[in-house]
């Protein structure tokens, strides 16, 4: 099939979604407020962004999640290359590994509170600790899977330290390893943004939390859309950076 | 660039009493024993045998990337060569399988030997074009590795070595895996090089014909554990045509030598 076929379908399915959507409330099949119609959404979205609200509630969120997945992919990185380059850190923090890493993100929301308060802190460590164990494990693969004919090369060249070996061969050669993990991050991590703002933090996931406790559904779409958009937009760009980082692949 | 041939000087590589033992999960398997070899500056020594009797070990302990288990191995480079670095290596390889590094542009690969301290990033660049001009590739500096052909990734990997300026040059079955077309052309390119710079060179090949088109001395490691069975000096100047009856005659030496040998294990 060409692209252009393929293109066409994926339109014409996504109208008929929009239509079904349309028009159900609207032939009084679902309750309008329970189902606002597509066609609701421009009104209210503009009515959001006119008070001001969306652009504060969405700069909010923003600076949780790019911090968030800062902090988490920065250590995820950091100690996944520790333990991918020693055996030695591998055998003394496997049980912690195994002790930690079953226990899901949003299950650290009590301890968040109590330690940083209803605070953007508290947002930042679910969203970090989210991403944390997607890059940990991803570079601690890369990295190990790095083959030693590459550090051979390296030896050979009189590049012996270990960090010279990181430098030289080990980072370069597990980036895309490391990018894969980066990028399932990406859409982690804005899970554990509305999770988080749903306790109370303020953002996006707070912002639908009141409209959908005054019965403002349209609203509530609002922003689920909104966060559809901002991820596509996030990955588009993360893989227009992953396209550039990997130019010399074939 | 110009190089010392100093007959009877210092050998560049010297061998003595090297023995290497692998013990893996208990079973010690012996690999080289009481090999003795010396190869001397401006020398193109060949080292030919069988696949697996130990000519890559014995690279890679003189590339100290073994261990010896008894035996020294002494590389001596030149006092006058003016080598700027601390740290850098002696000696540069060549591998079979070319072994770029894909993530750098070909220049980056050529000069990736040269990143040491007190070598200047302009210094590098001009050392690494200057190299590249010596393999005929500077059109490609700026290509990736995954668009070159076999025969011109072997040429960046020889240029990577020769920007070393290493006292001796280790090639390990280079051509091995290039078709005959372009490995009669990087065999000819290797020695218009080796003229041109006057590089001591140790050749490991399992080609015969290869050794003794060109080599000055070929050496046949056989045995198990290995040793130096036999050695051939190739009194024939270069250039030398491949065709030519004196050069089959040493083949032919060499054969009955690795004959003889398979056939008292």
């Amino acid at each position: 099939m060409t692209r252009l076929t393929r293109t066409a379908l994926a339109a014409a399915g996504l109208a008929v979604f929009l239509a079904v959507w349309e028009a159900l409330p609207r032939l009084g099949l679902l309750n309008e407020t329970l189902v606002p119609p597509p066609s609701a959404i421009p009104a209210a979205f503009l009515r959001e962004v006119r008070s001001g609200a969306w652009l504060a509630a969405v700069l909010s969120s923003l600076s949780h999640y790019l911090t968030g997945l800062a902090v988490g992919a920065g250590l995820g990185v950091g100690l996944g290359i520790l333990s991918g380059m020693f055996r030695l850190f591998e055998d003394v923090t496997a049980w912690i590994v195994r002790l930690l890493r079953p226990i899901p993100g949003l299950a650290w929301v009590p301890f968040a509170i109590i330690w940083f308060g209803v605070e953007p802190a508290a947002a930042v460590f679910i969203i970090a600790i989210g991403v944390f164990w997607i890059v940990f494990f991803a570079t601690q693969g890369a990295i190990r899977g790095v083959d030693r004919d590459m550090i051979e090369v390296a030896q050979a060249f009189g590049f012996r330290s270990a960090f010279a070996r990181l430098v030289k061969i080990l980072l370069p050669a597990a980036t895309p390893g490391i990018l894969v993990g980066v990028r399932t991050a990406l859409g982690q991590a804005w899970m554990a943004v509305v999770a988080a703002e749903i306790f109370g933090v303020y953002g996006v996931g707070q912002r639908m939390m009141q409209a959908s406790s005054l019965l403002a559904s349209d609203i509530v779409l609002v922003y689920m859309l909104t966060m559809a958009g901002l991820y596509g937009l996030i990955d588009a760009g993360f893989v227009a950076l992953q396209n550039w980082l990997l130019r010399w692949r074939a | 660039m110009t190089a010392t041939v100093e007959r009877g000087a210092a050998p560049v590589v010297g061998i003595r009493g090297l023995s290497l033992t692998y013990e893996r999960g208990g079973s010690r398997t012996e690999v080289l024993r009481n090999l003795d070899l010396a190869v001397h500056p401006g020398e193109f020594v060949a080292i030919v045998g069988e696949s697996g009797v130990g000519k890559s070990t014995l690279l890679r302990v003189i590339m100290n990337l073994a261990s010896p288990s008894a035996g020294t191995v002494t590389i001596h480079a030149p006092p006058d060569d003016g080598r700027a670095g601390g740290g850098r290596p002696e000696s540069a390889l060549v591998f079979q399988d070319a072994r770029l590094l894909p993530w750098r542009s070909v220049l980056d690969n050529v000069t990736f030997g040269l990143e040491w301290r007190g070598v200047s990033r302009a210094e590098r660049r001009r050392r690494g074009e200057a190299m590249l001009a010596l393999v005929g590739l500077s059109e490609l500096a700026a290509r990736w590795p995954h668009q070159l052909s076999g025969g011109q990734r072997q040429r960046v990997s020889l240029a990577r070595a020769l920007a070393v300026e290493p006292a001796v040059l280790l090639m390990d079955e280079p051509f091995s895996a290039l078709d005959s077309f372009t490995r009669e052309g990087l065999q000819d390119e290797l020695l218009r090089i080796r003229a041109a710079t006057g590089r001591t060179v140790l050749f490991v090949t399992h080609d015969i014909d290869e050794a003794v088109y060109l080599a000055d001395r070929v050496v046949v490691l056989a045995g198990q554990p290995a040793g130096i069975a036999a050695e051939i000096r190739v009194d024939t100047a270069q250039p030398r045509r491949r065709a030519d009856p004196v050069l089959s005659a040493f083949a032919h030496q060499l054969r009955l030598e690795l004959s003889r040998r398979s056939s008292d294990l």
